[in-house]
């Protein structure tokens, strides 16, 4: 057994069987095809035997939201021992195509972008989806968002920050790279004007979506190549932190490729780890400490905020929720649901898509209800997924600050 | 750090930060909020409120069953200057028995209240036929008052299997109150359902009627009906209210094993009343120290992903449970100590004294055990620390059927206390 294999098992013996994570997860509330947090891990792991074939392969329905670890009393790290027990079942079962192509952001946004007229027209082509299913059981329906058709990174090569001395690394990821180059525009913009100078490192994917679909060689790979991008440019000054906007892959830098791809050692991982902020924590901190710039000009906008399963697993409350309440004007409804179901791109697959629109039905329900005109919500997938399905515009909360700051 | 240009780690400030998120920890949460403090509540997780059946049950036992909670309670005060409601004061418990009423109705389940009051316990049947004594319950409890003497049909499902309609009817039966039980089956596409699965599907209108339908059938005339507590998550009343008009008879839940929905509904009231008051709930996140200068507490730490976070406050509460939340631990070196801060404990038997009896569900010498408290909550050898909830030493709840009643009062107390000292007549005096 490996030492995370070792530390995962010994929490289980924490769990006193409450059910609360049962309460909380988001799939085995909508489908029995996935019993549960509690049956698929605690009480299944004891039946795991290492070196054993795996013998259930109900734990590749759980979605690894994060969600039952989160909730859990007692300590117990739920959804990090079946990551362990689906990575073991996909060893032993074999990867599809699908998950080896769809897991890899880098690899589709370099194709992409340059046909990025081609690509977003065949994106929304029924025909061509139909035949995607068919052949990679990527659903036709799925959300795909379109490509910018230009990278991030080209624009932040050109940029010049002002020098200020208080350095921040940005940590983009795809999302922004690829898709939503405004975002991080939008982001340089709002750093900038708290007196940040930022600096933009070259960079690539975090490696979540191969972890969140078993593949860990290939995550590790990924997330190392990273970590040793952005450690040092906070090595040598123990003030620079790193900021991203994609709270999932900010927290798979802070916490889950350290957690499940076991890679607690590795120092420069350790390092951009421990410095890595979200940034509407980063923002929050900021206001906590009478620095953040508050001249918000007035945003007559409704919001539905929903706060994602990723952004709950980094265990600071709902920071971007405060940071809206400071905007006038701005009428914000938290929204109570536990999940939009896509879980980056569990969504996307063709056997759970009926699984995850029924996660986001809840929240669906909510958004239209709210009456709300806008989404936000902090991670792209669940954007793409929230807009898709209440046909709303959905925004990262930094969009409506930065609307706010007239930048 | 405060105000230097650079820096960043994790530092925040609030008026006062409450660790833990059962009953005890919001109650106290959202009162100071309320009360305009700025107010962070952390837990380590969600608490007791999805294990509790979600009636408040002040004092059930002293040891004989309790009538009238006011007067047990008041005696009670008097013989046991170091139990819990003694240290709160009679007045806070009626006060904040009050307040929780007041904040479900304004919650956000539509309709849905709670009925009682310390003058007279409800009696109400527990799900295995046995009664339960409770000051202060959800209206969708109410008919299964067992003094009423209206006969009762307790209906339950083999697709929860947590419940048992036969061995409940069969215990009440025993005991004198007239009952049966009604066994249907439901379809719930799955080989194990919870209350919470089946309580989302009484929270749709056509699902309850078609299980109204086929329920009607099977009652008599004169039945009361008794169902596992599933009616409905978002909309209780509603569903509640549905049902009575759909079978035209008295409907009322029985608290089930955990997860509890009616505890569930409870969270949700309080979790939201947070939310409205402009507190902060972080969960997830547990504490793992707190930093000391001389008599007081000025920060604690906590995990969050990546960096440990430091909650700075004036104020704390420390509502993290007992042995059971894992909050105080007994060590195979026999040491009983509060894990979270590490406050001296009040109540440990001594070396050469027993902390156990043979007996199970006898009074165990280790079970009055808690934190150390003074001058009301405040915890002894840290100034700012208020106790509330099961970490209280002096109290044995499962025997008096005080737990959730210690847990509201003491939590809406510990709060009233921190503002009290924080008046401006007293700010002024010398700390």
């Amino acid at each position: 057994m490996t030492p995370i294999e070792e530390l995962l098992r010994g929490s289980l013996d924490h769990c006193v069987k409450c059910t609360i994570c049962e309460t909380q997860c988001p799939v085995s509330n909508v489908t029995p095809l996935f019993p549960g947090p509690k049956y698929a891990g605690p009480q299944s792991e004891r039946y795991r035997v290492a070196g054993d074939p795996s013998v259930d392969s109900s734990v590749d329905y759980c979605s690894g939201c994060g969600i039952c670890t989160q909730v859990c009393p007692q300590g117990v790290k739920i959804a990090e021992i079946n990551a362990q027990a689906r990575n073991k079942l996909k060893r032993q079962k074999g990867v599809p195509l699908r998950d080896r192509i769809i897991t890899r952001p880098t690899v589709l946004g370099r194709l992409g972008t340059p046909a990025a007229t081609i690509a977003n027209w065949s994106i929304d082509k029924k025909p061509l989806r139909i035949v995607g299913e068919k052949l990679l059981k990527i659903h036709r329906d799925a959300p795909a968002p379109d490509f910018a058709g230009r990278r991030f990174s080209r624009w932040a090569r050109k940029h010049a920050s002002p020098p200020t001395g208080r350095k921040v690394v940005y940590f983009h990821g795809c999302g922004t790279e690829y898709y939503e180059p405004e975002e991080g525009e939008k982001v340089v913009a709002i750093l900038e004007h708290n007196g940040f100078e930022v600096t933009v490192p070259k960079q690539d994917c975090c490696g979540l979506p191969l972890q969140s679909s078993g593949l860990f060689d290939d995550a590790r790979k990924v997330v190392l190549r990273l970590a040793r991008n952005l450690a040092p440019h906070v090595r040598d000054d123990a003030d620079t932190i790193i900021v991203g906007n994609a709270t999932s892959c900010t927290l798979m830098l802070k916490r889950e490729a350290r957690e499940i791809l076991d890679l607690e050692d590795d120092p420069d991982l350790k390092l951009v780890s421990e410095r890595t902020y979200d940034i509407c924590e980063l923002l929050l901190e900021l206001h906590d400490r009478g620095e953040l710039k508050t001249d918000f000009q007035p945003v007559q906008d409704t919001i539905a905020y929903h706060a994602p399963c990723q952004q709950q697993g980094h265990w600071i409350g709902k920071p971007a929720l405060e940071l809206l309440a400071l905007v006038p004007g701005l009428q914000v409804t938290e929204m109570n649901a536990r999940c939009c179901g896509i879980a980056g791109t569990y969504g996307l697959k063709a056997e759970k898509y009926d699984i995850a629109m029924a996660v986001g039905a809840d929240l669906f329900a909510q958004v239209r209800e709210s009456g709300a005109a806008t989404v936000a919500c902090d991670s792209e997938t669940c954007r793409w997924q929230i807009a898709k399905a209440t046909e709303r515009p959905a925004v990262h909360p930094i969009d409506l600050l930065h609307r706010a700051y007239g930048l | 750090m405060r105000g230097d240009p650079v820096g960043l780690r994790g530092e925040l400030h609030f008026d006062a930060v409450v660790i833990g998120a059962g009953t005890a920890g919001l109650t106290a949460g959202v009162r100071l909020a309320e009360s305009g403090a700025r107010v962070c509540v952390v837990a380590k997780g969600v608490g007791s409120t999805h294990l509790a059946p979600g009636t408040i049950d002040v004092l059930g036992y002293t040891p004989d069953r309790v009538e009238e909670p006011e007067r047990a309670l008041g005696e009670l005060v008097g013989e046991r200057p170091d139990h819990p409601y003694a240290l709160i004061g009679a007045e806070a418990v009626g006060a904040a028995l009050q307040w929780f009423s007041d904040e479900v109705s304004e919650g956000p389940q539509p309709g849905y209240r709670y009925v009682g009051s310390l003058e007279r316990n409800h009696l109400l049947p527990t799900a295995v036929g046995s009664v339960r004594p409770s000051a202060l319950v959800p209206e969708t409890m109410c008919e299964g008052e067992v003094r009423s003497g209206e006969p009762i049909c307790v209906v339950g499902t083999p697709a929860l299997r947590d419940f048992h309609p036969a061995l409940c009817a069969a215990n009440l039966d025993r005991a004198g109150i007239a009952a049966r039980a009604v066994a249907l089956d439901i379809e719930l596409e799955r080989a194990d359902a919870n209350a919470l699965g089946l309580a989302r599907r009484f929270d749709d209108a056509d699902w309850r009627g078609a299980f109204a339908a086929s329920l009607a059938p099977l009652l008599r005339a004169d039945e009361r009906v008794a169902l596992p507590a599933v009616l409905g998550v978002r909309d209780p009343h509603g569903a509640w209210a549905d049902l009575q008009r759909r079978l035209g008879r008295p409907v009322f839940e029985i608290p089930t094993l955990p997860p509890s929905v009616p505890g569930m509904r409870a969270f949700e009231v309080l979790r939201a009343a947070l939310r409205r008051a402009g507190g902060r709930l972080v969960l997830g996140s547990e504490v793992i120290g707190a930093e000391r200068s001389g008599g007081r507490i000025e920060a604690v730490r906590a995990h969050a992903a990546g960096h440990d976070v430091r909650y700075h406050a004036r104020w704390f509460v420390l509502a993290t449970g007992g042995f059971a939340s894992g909050a105080i631990e007994l060590g195979s070196d026999w040491v009983a100590r509060e894990t979270v801060l590490g406050l001296p404990l009040r109540g440990v038997p001594g070396p050469d004294e027993a902390r156990f009896v043979g007996e199970y569900l006898a009074e165990q010498p280790i079970a009055r055990a808690g934190v150390a408290v003074s001058g009301g909550l405040r915890a002894e050898g840290a100034e700012n620390v208020l106790v509330a909830g099961a970490a209280l030493p002096g109290a044995v709840p499962w025997q008096e059927g005080s737990g959730e009643g210690i847990a509201l009062a003491s939590g809406y107390r510990a709060a009233q206390l921190a503002l009290e000292a924080q008046a401006p007549t007293q700010a002024e005096a010398p700390a």
